[in-house]
């Protein structure tokens, strides 16, 4: 049984790669297509639908009937948004270093270069 | 108690100043990681203790001899001793500085958990789970990328594609290694009590140095682990790879590695043979001690008292 967290990755990756928006149904009908899931509950993926909608990751379309659900923003901005949590703060790091920035001594420089030949 | 008050105070100083710029500037720490860090820890809590110490007992001193006998004549007669307006100021001051250093610490314990949560979420959506390897996610992104992501019950280790394609194998275990030891030794909560105290203290540079120093303490620590599954050529070529993120592609250049704590973190694996045994010893002893004094100070006279 994949856990909550794989089902909502598979459900975005899904509406990432579609280009309408979708109904729970036609997700249902979607992972069902993948042999090693076992059928799932129209209710539980309506859940994991609103829990990701909640999260902001997931818009409902409700001027249908059913709902209509398409991802908020594209796969590509969200992985940025986790690169900008990881490198931006490497880069403030780096600007707080970049003021006790030394020069490495010849002999630091034969040692890092024995080394690393190593 | 106004003598109390002047040790505390000049302890206080003491550790605010001379003692971490000196052990910031000391270059043992790099052979004993762990115990700089001990000390570390000893002098930012001692620190605390003897600051607040000193104001407290200072205002508190028209009321007894020892604090926890004048916080029980506070308590008894209310406001009713002859106060001096210095004494009022102390008290006043104890009570802001102790609130805002603890205020302090629960927001940024508040805010790095919400950050921590949305951007555990966004790992989930975005990588997937290394099928050998539960703790650890894939994350599909050239960058080269290796971090862990502690959480209350279970951390998760994050690669990324660009990092395993960049690396050889052993390499990558080193960085593994590296990312397994910030897990289970719980970096983590060291680095946010140092943040949360940098954070309280924007107009105090020695604190934004412990946080480095710590910082740069907990890679070390990371490194050492490593250091026990790869042999130190590899290590370093790693440290050098994921530290390096400005030029991913390119092997960079060995000998102009400027950026200062890489530069150090490679360099030890070469030089540096650890501390001695008793040197240890003798750092963790005057750890204990640096808290020891200014709680003896504080509480001692006052339980003596009591019994």
């Amino acid at each position: 049984m994949a856990s909550l967290g794989e089902l909502e990755r598979a459900i975005m990756d899904l509406l990432w790669s579609s280009d309408t928006a979708l109904s729970a149904y036609d997700l249902q009908e979607r992972l069902a297509a993948d042999e090693s899931r076992k059928q799932l509950a129209a209710t539980t993926v309506l859940t994991v639908l609103s829990r990701l909608e909640n999260k902001g990751f997931v818009a409902r379309e409700r001027s249908s009937r059913p709902h209509r659900y398409s991802a908020a923003a594209t796969r590509e901005e969200h992985m940025a948004e986790l690169m900008h949590d990881v490198l931006g703060s490497a880069s403030n790091r780096t600007a707080v270093l970049e003021r006790f920035i030394g020069q490495v001594s010849p002999e630091e420089a034969d040692a890092l270069r024995r080394l690393l030949a190593g | 108690m106004e003598v109390t008050s002047a040790a505390l105070a000049v302890l206080a100083v003491a550790l605010a100043w001379p003692v971490p710029l000196w052990l910031g500037r000391a270059s043992w720490p790099s052979r004993s990681p762990a115990a700089a860090l001990l000390l570390w820890q000893a002098i930012a809590l001692a620190g605390g203790l003897s600051m607040i110490g000193a104001l407290l007992t200072f205002g508190l001193a028209p009321y007894g001899d020892d604090l926890i006998g004048a916080g029980l004549a506070l308590l008894a007669t209310g406001f009713d001793a002859p106060v001096f307006f210095w004494h009022v100021i102390a008290a006043c001051g104890a009570v802001f500085l102790g609130g805002h250093l603890l205020l302090n610490l629960a927001l940024t314990v508040w805010r790095s958990e919400v950050q921590r949560r949305r951007h555990a979420q966004l790992v989930r959506l975005l990588s997937s789970p290394l099928p050998d390897n539960p703790g650890a996610r894939l994350l599909d992104t050239p960058a080269p990328v290796a971090y862990c992501l502690p959480g209350p019950l279970t951390s998760v280790t994050v690669f990324s594609a660009g990092l395993v394609s960049l690396l050889s194998g052993d390499e990558l275990q080193a960085v593994i290694e590296h990312e397994k030891a910030h897990v289970t030794q719980r970096h983590d909560i060291v680095l946010i009590a140092f943040r949360a105290w940098n954070a309280s203290l924007p107009w105090f540079p020695i604190a934004s140095r412990a946080e480095r120093a710590v910082g740069r303490l907990v890679e070390m620590l990371a490194d050492d682990q490593a250091r026990r599954v790869v042999v130190p050529a590899v290590l370093g070529r790693a440290i050098v790879l994921v530290g390096a993120t400005d030029a991913p592609e390119a092997r960079p250049d060995w000998g102009r590695l400027t950026n200062d704590d890489l530069r150090a973190r490679v360099i030890r694996l070469d030089r540096d043979a650890p501390l001695t045994r008793s040197a240890t010893a003798l750092v963790a002893a005057a750890a204990v001690a640096l808290v020891l004094v200014p709680t003896v100070l504080i509480l001692g006279p006052g339980v003596a008292g009591l019994l």
